[in-house]
């Protein structure tokens, strides 16, 4: 049994799913696609910014391209922190190529020229 | 080289100021020039790296940067002028302009103002944090600058007063970054942040939150935070005694709300509302006329599509009055906000209003199945109900020209529970 708080609307729901995925708590239709998402496919994109170097700025911000298994996350974090770019760096640009395997790439999410 | 006219001068160049300006020059406004006082466009998106941006504006999910970006891109495109690091120091009723930069003191006329220059934040001063003031108290925007632009982790232990959204998404930034974020106090019964980011924030990392609580001590050593105390508090916010619980942290961050960054337009005499933002009309206009505002100097967002869609409105009225379609001698009609309701926009209606008028409220605390009721005397000139409303998320209601022509004196706003 899992307890959720639905996130479609600002009702916000308070979601219980069994054990047989029978949802309740849930005032509309959303609620239930929200919770089996939830609890079958957790998934987040992680944000973060990774070091630069030859820049008046000495990091740039990064985002993984697509959604990652949420039991990623941390591992993730341990590849971005070992990053190091050189500016001009530009929005897209891979920081990271398939990271750890999951087939995301770890992509820049700002332009800087210097 | 800043020119000594223009017809469109913008003060501050984030999101609300250069989606104003690219609104503006689409609408045949070329004359236009934007100030901002940092060394790139874009404003605090810079530092907010986090995604969530950009789903009605761009009809995509982005990050700060990106969705600035998208904007930035734009204005050069479109060959707007701007300057940066460059600081308007004050603002004339004649719609003159003084700006300082490298270059010297700039004297700008205007044929019309776009006040764009957001909020700041409140800090410990201001919701008057009890005890010491060690280093490890900070703002959490200020965190989020030094953590996000320029690589510094402010503390190893931290712990958070404040639940609106800015303090959630700086509790999951620093756990990722490697802190120990040990809890969330929240004085309100109810979290003030959206529910995905109560969600992605603090339950997928187990973080706790306090709600009815709130830090009653603050102790440090040798000038660094050594710990807190929080405490609960009752429904008039006094400390309950006996119910203190100690932690040890480093780090106190305090996200404790956003305050219109409006000095220089309450120093260019334009009158105030009580949140700080300027009171308008249905324009957006201040009461001296050509000094329009919008964005968060106004009343703070919850989201940047949201204070974009806003400033690209206004831009639309400032075309208006350049081309001299403002009607500067009609009656206003005060917009009342009754209980329950934290703040309406606009502040007040022309007898002539442009275009139906889209009103903008913030609920004090979260309701459920209320009628919002527009009306005057006994008369009930519309009614729209909604299921749930909550302080974080900002409601629109827009009313056509023939329900607006029916006022008369005043424009009332209520919520009533619905039968």
């Amino acid at each position: 049994m899992r307890e959720l708080i639905c996130i479609t609307c600002p009702r916000g729901c308070h979601l219980v799913v069994d054990d047989n995925k029978n949802v309740t708590g849930n005032f509309c239709p959303r609620g239930v696609t929200y919770a089996i998402n939830e609890i079958t496919r957790l998934v987040r994109v992680v944000t973060s910014s990774v070091k630069l170097t030859n820049s008046v700025y000495p990091r740039v911000s990064v985002k993984t391209k697509d959604p990652i298994p949420k039991s990623k996350i941390g591992a993730v974090m341990e590849e971005i922190n070992r990053v190091s770019l050189k500016a001009p760096v530009k929005i897209g640009d891979i920081a990271i190529q398939n990271v750890l395997n999951l087939g995301v790439d770890v992509v820049v999410t700002k332009n800087i020229d210097k | 080289m800043i020119k000594k006219h223009y017809d469109l001068v913008v003060i501050g160049g984030g999101s609300a100021g250069m989606a104003g300006a690219i609104e503006a020059h689409k609408l045949g406004i070329k004359n236009i020039l934007i100030i901002d006082r940092n060394d790139y466009l874009g404003g605090i998106l810079n530092q907010c790296v986090h995604n969530g941006f950009g789903l009605t504006e761009f009809k995509e999910e982005l990050t700060g940067p990106e969705f600035m970006t998208r904007l930035s891109d734009e204005v050069k495109a479109l060959n707007i002028e701007y300057v940066l690091n460059t600081t308007v120091t004050s603002i004339l009723p004649d719609k003159t302009i003084f700006a300082s930069n490298r270059d010297g003191y700039h004297i700008i006329k205007a044929k019309a103002i776009l006040v764009t220059t957001g909020c700041y934040e409140r800090n410990a001063g201001a919701i008057m944090l009890p005890g010491e003031r060690p280093s490890g108290v900070i703002t959490a925007g200020t965190a989020q600058l030094y953590l996000n632009v320029y690589g510094y982790l402010v503390g190893k232990r931290v712990f958070i007063l404040g639940s609106g959204d800015i303090g959630l998404i700086m509790a999951r930034r620093l756990t990722l970054e490697g802190a120990k974020v040990l809890g969330v106090a929240e004085i309100c019964p109810y979290s003030n942040g959206l529910n995905r980011n109560i969600v992605q924030c603090l339950k997928d990392y187990n973080i706790p939150l306090y709600l009815s609580h709130t830090v009653s001590d603050v102790k440090g050593s040798d000038g660094r935070l050594l710990g807190i105390t929080i405490s609960q508090v009752d429904e008039h916010n006094n400390i309950i005694p006996g119910t203190a619980k100690g932690f040890e942290c480093d780090t106190l961050l305090l996200p404790v709300g956003l305050v219109p960054n409006s000095p220089l337009l309450r120093d260019a005499g334009v009158e105030l509302s009580r949140n700080k933002g300027a009171i308008i009309n249905e324009r957006y206009e201040t009461n001296i006329c050509g000094i329009f505002t919008a964005g968060n100097v106004l009343h703070v967002h919850d989201l940047v599509d949201l204070v974009t869609k806003e400033s690209r409105l206004v831009a639309h009225y400032i075309n208006e009055y350049l081309k001299g379609n403002s009607i500067i001698d009609q009656i206003y009609r005060p917009v009342i906000a009754g209980d329950g309701l934290g703040y309406v926009l606009p502040h007040k209606v022309g007898t002539h209003p442009l275009n139906e008028v889209t009103f903008k409220f913030r609920v004090r605390r979260p309701v459920k199945d209320v009628n919002v009721i527009f009306y005057e005397d006994n008369q009930t000139i519309k009614s729209v109900f909604k299921p749930v409303l909550i302080p974080s998320e900002m409601t629109e209601i827009t009313l056509s020209l023939d329900e607006l022509k029916q006022f008369k004196q005043t424009i009332n706003v209520k919520l009533e529970a619905k039968q």
